[in-house]
């Protein structure tokens, strides 16, 4: 198939250019003429601001490694050094610290839009997938990056994360000493670390973002009502009729909801920027000390649920394997889901309350993952671990016999 | 030579082996990359052994020195705790060390090579955090039947007097005795086994 140089038949110097490079076909193609539903509500906000957050974390990100040591002997002096004194240090780290929880906060909701609205479902598999593959960047990112400062946290739940391989049978423990490049978390594993947070693994999510975008504006948006908008075409000009272009209109609406996003955002970063020690956690006000563990060992908020799951099960091995499957039961979704409908408004009773169970588990999950460990913690942990996975694993009975409501023809939309 | 028509099988063979050979050359390019993040010789170097003088642990306590960079512990356990090993061995995973977990030679109840003295990496055989020394009991906030030990705070493993774990806790093995000999009595050397063990 030929390619047609400058389809769009631009003249002046967008024209010379759009002979040479396709500029103004790939932002009609991505943004400028993508048509998205026109029903969509605050839910699909979150994709968006994804990538404000991504924009920060770059940005932020390569100021902060202008000052950084990646060297176990210096690198929480530098840390302090930012904070200190380098002109503004503590903005710029902050707003990188916030950050990293901000990334969960609105991709966990963006996911959750998916879950609610179905956003998985066929044609949009792959771009679950990316979108699954982003998370797993994401988590990969946040540990590496919460080991750097290389305080009693960071040395502390390096060992505890790294010694998670050490369960697979036979090459585990040689596995921890190759991971680590010494028989403990030390000077060889913070450069590691270090290496894959700022090179291997951004390179690598930023290039997932991509494809996820890329395949999105191919199969192009689900929406709240969970059909499909391209059954019902306008004849003329070949775009769906309940859909509108990304440009003016998504535009302006992104805009309002990042102006909102910002202002929480930049007063947790002014006014609150430990989040209460949940962003920023205490004992990481400690340089590292490999003889001394502190009293409490808690993850970072984000990763709650699956340190709780990794608790709650009394067998090394089954743990570690029950915590990375909490992460990977994500991907099978689209696979799971066999109802006849794809948004949470025509779904019945079963899967409206499967969702509800789901959601008040993985917050309960988060919260005793947080937790000193306690009798009650474990109790409801366990509990918690079979319904996170029940929520999956029977998802193709129950979403199979929950009986659905009629989709509408048409998305439900009133003009404002 | 003809440069007309085309020998399909030749084109074959020669897509195959240079594929195979390519593959061969990226798995052998791979493998230095791999191989670096192997410890290096000065990380290996600095896993030798450690001479320690523990005539100054008095009975009942622990002192803590790094080895291979974990810290170890030697505790002088008193007669009382060494009696205290026989009254929760039913509440144990491994009371009788089966898995190698020790040295051959600190193969027995107390685990160690003289009764009193306890050598052991002092990391949690759950995910390597350190336990607390917690020789006050009894303490019913950890074990109703608590006699002395070692419990984690990360994940509420529990560990007896010997660093033997108990039941239905994460952990699943007994606490590491690391190789170590007696120089003379008050000098031990942790990471070397004894002369002719």
């Amino acid at each position: 198939m030929a390619i047609t140089p400058n389809p769009h038949k631009t003249t002046g110097l967008l024209g010379w250019i759009d002979d040479r490079f396709p500029l103004t076909k790939l932002w009609k193609d991505q943004w400028g003429e993508y048509y998205a539903p026109k029903n969509f509500n605050w839910w699909y906000i979150f994709g968006i601001l994804s990538l404000v957050v991504l924009v920060n974390q770059l940005l932020s990100g390569i100021f902060l490694t202008m000052h950084y040591k990646p060297d176990a002997a210096q690198a929480w002096d530098s840390v302090e050094y930012i904070m200190r004194d380098v002109p503004w240090g503590n903005v710029i780290r902050y707003l990188h610290s916030t950050g990293a929880s901000a990334f969960f906060v609105v991709v966990y909701l963006h996911m959750y839009r998916g879950l609610l609205y179905g956003s998985y479902r066929k044609p949009r598999e792959l771009i679950w997938l990316f979108g699954c593959l982003i998370f797993l960047c994401l988590m990969a990112e946040a540990f590496a990056g919460y080991v750097l400062p290389w305080g009693q946290m960071s040395y502390w739940g390096a060992q505890v994360i790294i010694s998670l391989f050490g369960a697979i049978p036979v090459i585990g423990n040689d596995l921890v000493v190759w991971i680590q490049g010494d028989y403990i978390p030390s000077d060889a594993t913070l450069n590691r670390l270090f290496s894959l947070h700022v090179v291997a693994i951004p390179f690598v999510l930023v290039g997932l973002v991509v494809a996820h975008l890329i395949a999105l504006h191919e199969v192009g948006s689900g929406n709240p009502d969970g059909i499909e908008v391209k059954k019902h075409k306008n004849p003329e000009t070949g775009h769906p009729l309940d859909s509108i272009p990304s440009h003016p209109y998504y535009t302006v609406k992104d805009m309002l909801g990042v102006g909102v996003f910002l202002l929480i955002f930049l007063g947790v970063v002014f006014f609150a920027p430990d989040g209460g020690g949940y962003f920023l956690e205490k004992p990481n006000f400690e340089p590292a000390n490999p003889l001394v563990t502190p009293p409490h060992i808690t993850p970072a908020w984000y990763f709650g649920a699956f340190y709780a799951i990794l608790r709650a099960i009394p067998n090394k091995l089954m743990g570690v394997i029950g915590m990375f499957g909490a992460v990977l039961a994500f991907f099978a979704l689209p696979w799971l889901d066999r109802s006849k409908v794809k948004s949470i408004r025509y779904k019945g009773w079963i899967f409206k309350t499967a969702i509800a169970l789901f959601t008040v588990t993985f917050i309960l999950l988060c919260y005793f993952g947080m937790q000193a460990p306690s009798e009650i913690g474990t109790l409801v942990s366990r509990i918690g671990t079979a319904i996170y996975f029940g929520f999956f694993l029977l998802m193709p009975i129950y979403s199979k016999i929950d009986k659905t409501k009629p989709e509408p023809e048409r998305v439900t939309y009133e003009a404002h | 030579m003809s440069n007309q028509g085309v020998d399909p099988g030749r084109r074959r063979f020669l897509t195959l082996t240079t594929s195979v050979v390519g593959g061969a050359g990226a798995v052998a390019a791979a493998w230095p990359f791999l191989a670096s993040l192997k410890p290096s010789e000065r990380a290996k170097a600095l896993g030798a052994p450690v001479t320690v003088d523990i005539s100054k642990v008095e009975a009942g306590q622990r002192i803590i020195f790094p080895w291979r960079g974990k810290p170890v512990w030697v505790v002088n356990r008193t007669d009382e705790m060494l009696a205290s090993l026989p009254k929760v061995t039913d509440d144990l995973r491994d009371p009788d060390s089966q898995e190698p977990q020790q040295p051959s030679y600190a193969q027995n109840e107390a685990r160690s090579i003289k009764p009193k003295v306890l050598v052991m990496v002092g990391s949690c055989t759950h995910l390597g955090c350190s336990p607390s020394f917690r020789p006050d009991h009894p303490a019913p906030d950890i074990d109703p039947n608590w006699q002395g030990g070692f419990y984690c705070p990360c994940h509420g493993s529990k560990f007896d007097l010997a660093g033997r774990v108990y039941k239905s806790v994460p952990a699943p093995l007994n606490l590491l005795v690391p190789p170590h000999r007696y120089e003379d009595d008050h000098t031990i050397v942790v990471g070397e086994d004894p002369v002719g063990a």
